[in-house]
């Protein structure tokens, strides 16, 4: 296994910070493109990076991510081509995590054991399924295993005691906190109603717990890093995406702009609580 | 298939109402592939409706609601001049039609409405596609007072005009969904996305055999109503068990309410119609006979995909056949060969729309037309004196708008 998400959560221990996670989704709005997008995220700051695989009916995300799987879907993105664009990338950075996220059927059209082997020969080091709960989770978990990557798990609002030892059962890496009961996009977070969330995952999964699904702003990021091992914003990089395609601008640089804001937000947000 | 599909938990090969099992399977079909957030309220809803399914007073509830607001049992009618134009044979048609709203729907709508109600929800949402699902929720929830969001396509609300007006009369709220084709799956989508936002209140009523566990084990227990009277009247009837029984599938509900009570019948032929749209080698609907097996809306079940497990647009000129995937105990009634699936296209059924119309003075649903196309074959193979029970889904009043704008191939 690629240990890329170890040790990076234990670089972020190191220096006493959180991390920030950069969803993106991959294709975005075309190939060329969507490598320039990823290829400026580490600069930009992101710590991690979660790199959707479009999916037609993405019953979790709103609006946003709605329709940049929809812009990936009509440039022609499909697995072997994520698994392209992410060999570019890996070709250039060979330290930043890259978690794929999406839906299960794309995953089952090819075949779970088929899209470990081409995932992790391609530089991918964990996967987030959406809709595959721990309980159908086994023959996914058992094909990432073979291949040394992690099945990452979500924990949400609606997650009591007794099923969090069910989803930490076989996680690895880290656990994605949904912040909110909604879709990507929707409710704000609140980090003061998080904190506690993400000790008891914590205690629960003894992993790092990443906080997203309501995060758009810097102040936002800034204020789940207080409490959280990282901090993941995914609608609001996408809708940079859409805003850049429709004034006519580079969605590169737009990604690049919005990323560079919300990663120095997470990146000061313990020294202001210490200093200041 | 292999015998590892067609042994149930109690490894009797013909035992089909061993499933689902624990897990939500019908063989390899079924389960809960829905995310975190919702997966401990559809465990809820399992023990709830299980609960509800063992307490003979939610029993004698929905059995009165039928009853005395619904308006069951649904006569059994004898279709004698269709029947003769078809060369032989009795053709029966089980009136589902007649139900209080015009369609089965409002079967299933009566059961999980007392299960909501029982359950402590303030809140109902639904997808329709037809409109038929939608009107029949909203006419429960105006019948014990709650708040009601209906999912209906754009594409649809055009295309159903009729049934937007009823809903929106009844007090419901119709939201029209404008994502990916606009139909029924998009509608699903975003009821889904509403489920997921509003999970202290809220109570999914789903409208057909599909989903998550326990919806499809659930909405097919309470449809089997239909089958069950079907059985006794044709038993009444004739004296003897039908030699073939036959429904359209959407998702599968209409369907599964009449086959189930007549599955361990196997002297019965079991038909099950698909809407092939414009034809197989263009737009369809036919998720069996067109599709392969994926995870949508929470169950693995035959889908309309392409190579790279993207879900295709479905096509049919019935809106509540107009659906990429199928209930999961169909995928494996399929595989298992209990149940054979057929399909009829949009010509085909406008045909049979018209046929039923003049000989028997029932105006069908574009749905139930379906599984009237398929009756030539169906009636020839039952032989002279053969007897064919045809569940007649739903009536056509909400289909004129779309049977006129197709002109004269509907005349
Ligand atoms: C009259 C009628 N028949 C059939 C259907 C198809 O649904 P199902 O396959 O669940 O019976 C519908 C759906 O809207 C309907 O309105």
């Amino acid at each position: 296994m690629s240990g890329r998400i170890e040790a990076r959560f234990a670089q972020l221990r190191g220096e006493g910070r959180a991390g920030f996670v950069a969803y993106v989704m991959a294709g975005d709005p075309d190939f060329e493109r969507s490598k320039e997008i990823l290829l400026g995220l580490p600069a930009a700051g992101a710590d991690v990076i979660e790199l959707g695989i479009p999916f037609s009916d993405p019953m979790a995300d709103g609006p946003a991510i709605q329709r940049g799987a929809l812009r990936a879907l009509a440039a022609g993105t499909n697995l072997q081509r994520i698994f392209d664009l992410l060999r570019e990338f890996r070709r250039q950075d060979a330290a930043t995590p890259v978690v794929l996220m999406g839906y299960l059927n794309p995953l089952l059209s090819m075949g779970y054991r088929e899209f470990a082997r081409a995932a992790a020969d391609a530089g991918a080091d964990g996967v987030i399924m959406v809709d595959c709960p721990p309980e159908e989770a086994d023959p996914l978990a058992d094909a990432l295993d073979a291949q040394g990557l992690a099945l990452i798990r979500l924990a949400t609002p609606t997650t009591d005691a007794a099923r969090l030892a069910v989803v930490a059962r076989r996680t690895r890496g880290f656990v994605y906190y949904v912040s909110v009961a909604g879709v990507t996009g929707g409710k704000a977070v609140d980090a003061v109603a998080v904190a506690p969330q993400v000790e008891r995952v914590r205690a629960a999964s003894g992993l790092p717990v990443a906080v997203g699904f309501g995060i758009r702003t810097p102040q936002q990021a800034a204020a789940v890093a207080k409490v959280a091992d990282a901090a993941v914003v995914g609608s609001a990089l996408v809708d940079a995406v859409a805003g850049a395609l429709e004034a006519g601008e580079d969605p590169a640089a737009a990604v690049r702009r919005t990323a560079s804001d919300l990663a120095a937000a997470v990146r000061t947000s313990r020294r202001e609580a210490v200093h200041g | 298939m292999t015998s590892a599909v067609s042994l149930g938990p109690d490894t009797r090969a013909n035992d089909y109402h061993a499933w689902p099992d624990a897990r939500g399977r019908f063989g390899e079909y079924g389960g809960r592939y829905v995310p975190e957030t919702l997966m401990p309220l559809v465990l809820e809803l399992g023990e709830a409706y299980a609960a509800a399914k063992a307490d003979p007073v939610f029993q004698a509830e929905v059995a009165e609601c039928l009853r005395t607001y619904v308006g069951r049992p649904s006569p059994l009618h004898l279709a004698t001049r269709l029947s003769e134009h078809l060369g032989g044979g009795r053709v029966y048609f089980k009136r589902e039609d007649l139900n209080h709203t015009g369609a089965h729907k409002i079967n299933n709508c009566v059961g999980q409405i007392l299960l909501a109600r029982r359950m402590g929800k303030t809140r109902i949402i639904a997808e329709t596609g037809a409109g038929q699902h939608g009107v029949a929720t909203a006419t429960v929830c105006a019948l014990f007072g709650l708040p009601c969001v209906v999912y209906m396509g754009a594409v649809d609300v055009e295309r159903q005009a009729p049934n937007v007006l009823r809903m929106e009369l009844l007090g419901a709220e119709v939201r029209p969904v404008t994502s990916g084709s606009a139909t029924l799956k998009d509608a699903m989508n975003e009821a889904l996305r509403d489920w997921v936002a509003n999970v202290e209140d809220t109570y999914y009523l789903i409208g057909s055999a599909a989903g998550p566990h326990p919806y499809p084990a659930m909405v097919r227990d309470f449809q089997t109503v239909i089958g069950t009277e079907a059985r006794a009247q044709v038993l009444e009837a004739e004296g003897r068990l039908p030699n073939a029984i036959v429904a359209c599938v959407g998702g599968g509900s209409n369907a599964i309410g009449l086959f189930h009570p007549f599955l361990d019948d196997e002297a019965v032929k079991i038909y099950g119609v698909e809407a092939s749209g414009e034809g197989m080698q263009g737009r369809h609907a036919a998720a069996l006979n067109g599709g392969r097996p994926g995870v949508l809306h929470g169950n693995r079940t035959y889908l309309l995909q392409d190579k790279d497990g993207q879900i295709t647009e479905a096509h049919s000129i019935s809106a509540g056949l107009d659906y990429p995937g199928i209930g999961p105990e169909h995928a494996w009634l399929h595989d298992v060969g209990r149940v054979s699936y057929l399909t009829a296209t949009d010509a085909e059924a406008l045909t049979a729309f018209r046929l039923c119309s003049r000989l028997e003075g029932i105006i069908p649903a574009l749905e139930s037309a379906h599984a009237l196309a398929r009756l030539p074959e169906i009636v020839q193979a039952a032989g002279p004196s053969g007897v064919v029970v045809l569940n007649m889904s739903g009536r056509g009043d909400k289909d004129l708008a779309a049977v006129a704008a197709m002109g004269d191939q509907a005349r």
